[in-house]
């Protein structure tokens, strides 16, 4: 686990010691530091981990970066929304960038995420590209789904990413089919199945539920709890709103879902726990800036007070700006040049994926089965267009 | 087909409803222009302001209708206007809401639901189907629905495939239920009046990017009296040549074809369908019978579409007068793609439309090859 690296006399040490200005930031060091999180854990039937998490200068600077990387990625998404080359529906994920983030650092690429429609950060997350997203998002052949998707449907089945759903609430129980498989298999890794505060309330979510804790399968349900479904306000929709309460005798726990060192220390937990005792419930309390989509302006429900609070006190961003700095792991001139950097990356990869065409025609017709027996299908015109799916 | 529609209740300040005489033909020429135009949005808001207002059991339940205004405003000021008991925001649970309402509908209120958009009705569809359809015919008439689910159908702009499919043939195949799809704004506040009225329950199918558009409204159909009959399809355009039969926005689309065909010499009949179920087949047959030739338009998928329906209904009952194959333009057979290009292969175009006329018409050049 812990391995100090010796270097030259340019150690990063991970006490508040003065070090000399030229620290090395690309080579961070695994020396173990522990950090607390903000506020304690709240178990339902459970008795909730410690707040203290392991960490490593490298693995807060990764946070950091990786956090600003989707900050930025969603900024530009939202000016390419209002330029038109972004069409239909856009969800942002902006505020809630910890828990993606603090996710992955508990998890493997083995063990499986599944989301409903504000997924691009979590796609990133799962190791999909800039390029994939963005390519994607305005409709081009270079997009993750082949622009056949768009915003909603991005996927990476190579790294347990199963997408990106429209439907509100499908993806619980398609996430607990994972689980099922995973158990099936003998695979020993877990299934993380996100929905949101809107979504709890629907029934399929609770059918699968039972099934869960009936056969005890490796699924985890996150719940990103960020108070609003579309314009209505949790307390208007659901009569008790504690949702890591709402599994009953599947246990839960209330998280702080803009500190990702408590998402990834909740999500750690909750991997060991569906390993050996079956589902558990993880409510991240999180925030998002944005409106519900690009065409919500998000301030008819809630107050530019209340945005711009949360942005103050519990900005996720912020909090691990101030661990690095407080831990004199880097200096704010050079996490705002890694700030700089993100935001140039992002904007390369925009201009690279402008250039990116639009899908070949030919596509329409692809991958509507995996084996179509030749069987014709028809463009709108069926005497104009058809095709023979292979 | 009898579209009788009666007033139960008293009119507040309204005067006398007109509508006590029975059936209503419509044929927009023969209405008083009021030199006024009304989007469709304006049109389904002040019909549902004036039957909520006419009948106190009738009320809205869906999400965003009350505080938001409505996820596409259609329900906007209604809140404000009848109370939180009257306009009610639910949980994202179509499943849920769309059974309660049935309830409700069973014990004898009005409710209208909305869903923003069809595609979340498949979550409720057993409701639709088992509970409020065929409930009439299973009590043997004791217990009757009039309730009315209503929203957005079809494909809108880069939505998606789980977010653009069209119901209406789904709907529209099944006894019990009457399915209705306005085109223009007259269409919107008659037939969604017609519906709220209506004893059965009304799918009905709106369109997102028809909320927008304006078009001129009669003096008549501005009167809170104002009805259309269930199961009347209205000819939009009278021609000779070959008959198009279009609902929703692909009406639009039908028009602006007939409009190219004049100018090549061919004069389409576009016969606007207003209702799916019941089927207005002594219209379009009647049509066909004048033209001998039928182009189906719908943006839904062509497998067992309303197209094929229409169809099948020509080849039965006027398969003497038909001069040429009966053409269907539909969606393509694929989910909707994302892509710009493709989604625009993907719905039908006036082109589209236009050749497969001038087909109808054997004026085209000969069939393309294969893609």
């Amino acid at each position: 686990m812990a391995q100090i690296i010796h270097r030259s006399t340019n150690l990063l040490k991970p006490v508040s010691v003065a070090v000399s200005a030229t620290r090395h930031l690309t080579t961070a060091s695994t020396t173990p530091i522990t950090v607390e999180t903000s506020l304690p854990f709240t178990g339902h039937n459970i008795e909730p981990p410690s707040r203290s998490v392991e960490t490593t200068p490298q693995e807060l600077l990764s946070f950091f970066r990786d956090m600003v990387l989707m900050r930025r990625m969603e900024i530009a998404a939202d000016s390419l929304y209002k330029a038109k080359l972004i069409r239909g529906f856009c969800h942002l994920y902006d505020g809630q960038e910890a828990v993606a983030v603090g996710m992955e650092a508990a998890i493997t690429k083995k063990d499986c995420i599944i989301t409903a429609y504000r997924d691009h950060c979590i796609f990133l997350g799962r190791g999909g590209t800039l390029m994939d997203a963005f390519a994607e998002l305005m409709g081009r052949k270079d997009g993750c789904s082949k622009g056949k998707g768009g915003s909603m449907h991005f996927y990476k089945k190579e790294s347990g990413f199963y997408g990106g759903h429209g439907i509100v609430g499908a993806q619980v129980p398609l996430g607990i089919g994972l689980a099922f498989a995973q158990k099936y298999c003998k695979d020993e890794n877990v299934t993380f199945s996100m929905y949101g505060d809107g979504a709890a309330n629907q029934g399929q979510l609770f059918e699968a539920l039972n099934m869960a804790a009936l056969w005890d399968l490796p699924a985890i349900l996150v719940c990103e709890n960020n108070h609003y479904g579309m314009g209505t306000a949790e307390w208007r929709a659901a009569k008790s709103p504690s949702y890591y309460k709402r599994g009953d005798y599947v246990p839960g726990l209330k998280v702080d879902g803009m500190d990702a060192f408590a998402v990834k220390q909740a999500c750690k937990f909750a991997k060991e726990h569906a390993l050996k005792n079956g589902p558990i419930i993880l409510e991240m309390d999180t925030y998002r800036y944005h409106g519900h989509s690009m065409s919500d302006p998000g301030s008819t429900y809630r107050t530019r007070d209340e945005i711009s609070g949360v942005r103050q006190e519990r900005d996720p961003i912020e909090r691990i700006r101030k661990l690095i700095l407080s831990h004199d792991l880097a200096t704010e001139k050079e996490l705002k040049d890694t700030e700089k950097e993100m935001r140039k990356e992002v904007d390369d990869v925009i201009a690279k994926a402008k250039e990116s065409p639009l899908p070949d025609s030919s596509e329409l017709f692809t991958n509507v089965y995996v084996k179509g027996f030749g069987v014709e299908a028809f463009g709108a015109d069926r005497k104009e267009l058809r095709a023979v799916l292979p | 087909m009898l579209g009788v529609l009666r007033r139960k209740v008293a009119c507040k300040a309204n005067g006398v409803s007109a509508l006590g005489q029975g059936i209503r033909v419509v044929a927009s020429r023969a209405f008083s222009s009021s030199g006024k135009e009304m989007t469709v949005r304006e049109a389904l808001n002040s019909a549902l302001d004036e039957e909520m207002s006419a009948d106190p059991k009738v009320f809205i339940m869906g999400e965003e209708v009350g505080e938001y205004q409505g996820a596409y405003k259609i329900s906007k000021g209604l809140l404000e206007k009848y109370g939180p008991e009257r306009v009610l925001d639910t949980p994202i649970t179509e499943a849920g809401f769309a059974g309660i309402g049935v309830g409700a509908a069973y014990y004898g209120l009005r409710p209208v639901i909305e869903f923003m958009t069809f595609n979340f009705s498949m979550q409720a569809i057993d409701h639709i189907i088992n509970s409020a359809a065929k409930s009439n015919y299973m009590s043997a008439g004791q217990i009757s629905v009039p309730i009315v689910f209503r929203g957005p159908n079809g494909a809108a702009a880069g939505v998606g495939a789980q977010h653009s499919q069209c119901y209406a043939a789904w709907y529209g195949s099944c006894p019990g239920l009457k399915v209705l799809a306005p085109y223009s704004s007259e269409d919107a506040r008659g037939l969604l009046k017609a519906a709220i009225r209506d004893p059965d329950p009304v799918v009905f199918l709106e369109n997102e990017l028809l909320y927008g558009e304006s078009f001129p409204v009669s003096a008549e159909a501005l009167d809170s009296s104002f009805c259309l009959p269930i199961g009347k399809a209205k000819i939009e355009r009278e021609g000779k040549d070959v008959t198009i039969t279009a609902f929703s926005k692909m009406v639009g689309y039908a028009l602006q074809a007939a409009e190219i065909l004049a100018k090549d010499g061919i004069s389409a009949e576009v016969i606007n369908l207003r209702s799916i179920r019941p089927l207005d087949r002594s219209t379009i047959n009647a049509s066909v019978r004048k033209t001998n030739r039928l182009v189906t338009v719908e943006e839904g998928f062509p497998q067992h579409g309303v197209g094929a329906e229409i169809c099948a209904s020509v080849l039965e009952d006027s398969f003497e007068y038909l001069d040429a194959a009966v053409e269907r333009i539909a969606g393509a057979d694929v989910p909707m793609p994302y892509a710009a290009n493709l989604e625009r292969m993907a719905v039908p175009q006036v082109e589209d439309i236009v050749r497969a006329a001038k087909r109808a018409c054997y004026r085209s050049t000969p069939l393309a090859a294969t893609a």
